[in-house]
């Protein structure tokens, strides 16, 4: 019994459909506790005051914005290599929810901004490579929606999956080297000095679970709406009605 | 025997429309393809010339032997009949057009624009194309559109002279090109029942 | 391969449009913008540099669909792909034809274009280098662009949409040269990375065009 055995589309359907109840329970779970413990629970920043609340959901959608991405290049790999469908579906399923994840990520991070640089917005390396993500994202939909056949459009979006994940990562040096920013540095790396403290810490971790469990239930149930739309396609054809 | 078709077949659009197709292209020979419209003709034809993967079965003795003609000419409005023909001549390695011109009787024609010629006109160029590939196998998806008669016969005539040389033809056409010794392949019989594609029977 | 760059230079030449209408957008593209910032020379000649760059990509842009979707259209495309030339070939040509007859002409156009706008006399040449290096890098992203539209009815937008993003770091090193230059700073970091971008897609993205036309053609 291997891994690939879920790459069958019933397969896939009916074992996410015994899991799928528990992944919502647990993602709600971490979220509305994550959330609550860390909004009404912990101590404000003695410099930021409590607008630094705002991270337990901005950091939390920037990791999935970008983890989504690696998702869906993973996900173009093994239908590239392995042609299975549920992956070229997968990855489809995973954009919507990476671009919202993007525009979260960038509309908190403008909320966060405003009081504390005093802008909205400011051409930052890191929030100018999400802007482009953003655009990635877009881009990656589009080609899925204007083109008609199946495992064309697959093929094609996941050649443009790993070329767009090439230049994201040089956009990503080149906006580094266009622009010293505003933006703090990474707040989690586990090898600083100045990483946040427990208080704040504890209480992101369950939000980050919470949101990567989110992710899991969407992309779910999102691969699930589209192997039955792609199902009802060929129901059709056997049929002779397409 | 130079070209072997075993067990195609072929999909569009997401749906079987052909298979179990077996067939054999001996030099010299040729072999016209006959159907209803739909049956899968062009499918067939673009599967043979390696444009696209078939969903089953193959195709051996294809590769760089083919001259394919499809229902556009690939010809460019802006250059004249010569410059269009010693390009394509050039792209396979060739530089003779001259027995092409005079094949399809284009010689009168020869500095005119491709804009400039009418239909029929065309297509005699993008048939002369053919001459030009030295290719030995022609796979010709519906070649006499727009041809007049007279064309028709010229037509004849050099797919004659191919296969006289020991070239082939496949071709896939509704009316009589007057080629007695072509054989006919109906495709009818080998309509696929309705089903999705292979690689979609794993949703059902 | 020599055949195919000739008869699509002699197209571009004689089917109009090709030398002609990407300069007159870049001179449209130039000359539209004092009018909407204001003619004071000293903000001109600061923002030169960049619009020099950002009107070369657009007029780059304009003329990428008809790199592949005219011999898409007349049949051409599936002649060329059962002749003897690899796809790797033909889409490499294709963008090199394109350079030719949109890219060079830029590079030629820009030092005169600079003098609309002010440019200060020390940025002249590294406009012209840091476009004739970068602009090669925009005909290939741009192929690959057209190669994944190529199928696709109206398809200029969504390529658009498509290749914009992935022109992002030609355009920032190529910019960033040209803008040190122009404040005589030292440029050499930024030109050796724009170089490195600009073989790196010369080497690489032909196999990638190459895969997405025979998807496309199928």
């Amino acid at each position: 019994m291997s891994l690939w055995e879920y790459a069958n589309p019933v397969k896939f359907i009916r074992t996410t459909d015994k899991v799928l109840p528990w992944v919502w329970t647990l993602a709600g779970l971490c979220l509305v506790s994550g959330l609550v413990w860390g909004f009404f629970f912990t101590p404000n920043d003695f410099r930021q005051g409590s607008t630094v609340k705002i991270i337990y959901i901005h950091v939390p959608s920037a990791l999935m914005a970008i983890n989504a991405w690696l998702m869906m290049l993973v996900a173009s790999l093994i239908w590239i290599v392995r042609r299975h469908h549920v992956s070229a579906l997968a990855a489809r399923a995973a954009a919507p929810v990476g671009a919202a994840m993007t525009v979260i990520a960038l509309a908190t991070g403008a909320f966060w901004g405003q009081p504390m640089w005093g802008t909205w917005w400011a051409w930052d390396p890191r929030l100018t490579s999400f802007l482009i993500l953003f655009l990635f994202y877009l881009g990656y939909m589009a080609l899925w929606e204007a083109i008609e056949d199946d495992d064309t459009a697959a093929d094609l979006t996941s050649i443009l999956c790993l070329v767009g994940s090439v230049f994201a990562i040089l956009s990503r040096y080149a906006v580094n080297f266009w622009n010293q920013g505003l933006h703090q540095g990474a707040t989690l790396s586990l090898d600083k000095e100045e990483n946040i403290s427990d208080v704040f810490w504890f209480p992101l971790l369950v939000c980050i679970a919470g949101f990567v469990l989110l992710f899991i239930a969407l992309v779910f149930l999102r691969t699930q709406t589209e192997i039955r739309a792609r199902r009802t396609r060929a129901l059709l054809a056997r049929e002779g009605q397409a | 025997m130079i070209l072997s078709v075993r067990d195609l077949a072929v999909t569009r659009g997401g749906l079987a429309i052909l298979e179990g197709v077996s067939f054999d292209l001996a030099a010299g020979e040729a072999l016209v393809l006959r159907g209803p419209n739909g049956i899968g003709k062009t499918t067939l034809l673009r599967s043979v010339a390696g444009l696209q993967p078939p969903e089953q079965g193959t195709v051996t003795g294809a590769e760089d032997q083919i001259a394919y003609a499809g229902h556009s000419d690939g010809l460019k409005a802006m250059l004249s009949v010569t410059e269009n023909l010693r390009f394509w001549a050039s792209v396979f390695g060739l530089t003779d057009i001259e027995s092409a011109l005079v094949a399809f009787d284009l010689t009168e024609l020869r500095s005119r624009m491709a804009g400039a010629l009418s239909a029929g006109q065309k297509r005699r160029l993008g048939l002369a194309r053919l001459m030009v590939t030295g290719r030995p196998i022609w796979v010709l998806d519906e070649p006499t559109v727009s041809l007049d008669a007279a064309s028709v016969a010229l037509f004849a005539e050099a797919v004659r002279t191919h296969l006289q040389q020991g070239g082939s033809a496949l071709m896939a056409t509704h009316i009589d090109l007057g080629l007695e010794e072509a054989r006919v392949l109906d495709l009818t019989p080998f309509k696929a029942a309705p089903r999705a594609r292979q690689m979609d029977e794993a949703f059902l | 391969m020599r055949a195919l760059l000739i008869r699509d230079l002699m197209l571009a030449i004689r089917a109009g449009g090709g030398f002609g209408l990407g300069l007159a957008f870049f001179l449209i593209v130039t000359v539209l913008v004092p009018f909407g910032v204001g003619p004071q020379t000293e903000l001109l000649s600061r923002i030169a540099p960049g619009i020099l760059w950002i009107g070369a990509l657009l007029a780059c842009l304009l003329s990428l669909d008809r790199i592949l979707a005219l011999d898409w259209e007349d049949g051409s495309l599936d002649l060329l792909a059962t002749a003897p030339l690899p796809m790797e070939g033909i889409v490499t040509i294709k963008a090199l034809a394109h350079w030719i007859t949109t890219g060079l002409p830029l590079v030629l156009a820009a030092p005169v274009l600079g003098v609309l706008l002010s440019l200060p006399i020390p940025a002249y040449q590294w406009v012209v280098i840091s476009l004739a290096v970068g602009t090669p890098a925009l005909s290939v992203i741009g192929t690959f662009g057209a190669a994944l539209t190529v199928g696709i009815k109206r398809g200029g937008l969504l390529m658009s949409l498509l290749v914009l993003p992935l022109y992002v770091p030609t355009l920032i090193f190529g910019a960033e040269v040209a803008r040190r230059g122009a404040e005589g700073l030292t440029v050499q970091s930024p030109l050796l990375l724009l170089a490195g971008i600009s073989f790196g897609v010369m080497a690489l993205l032909p196999f990638a065009s190459a895969a997405v036309l025979r998807i496309n053609l199928r």
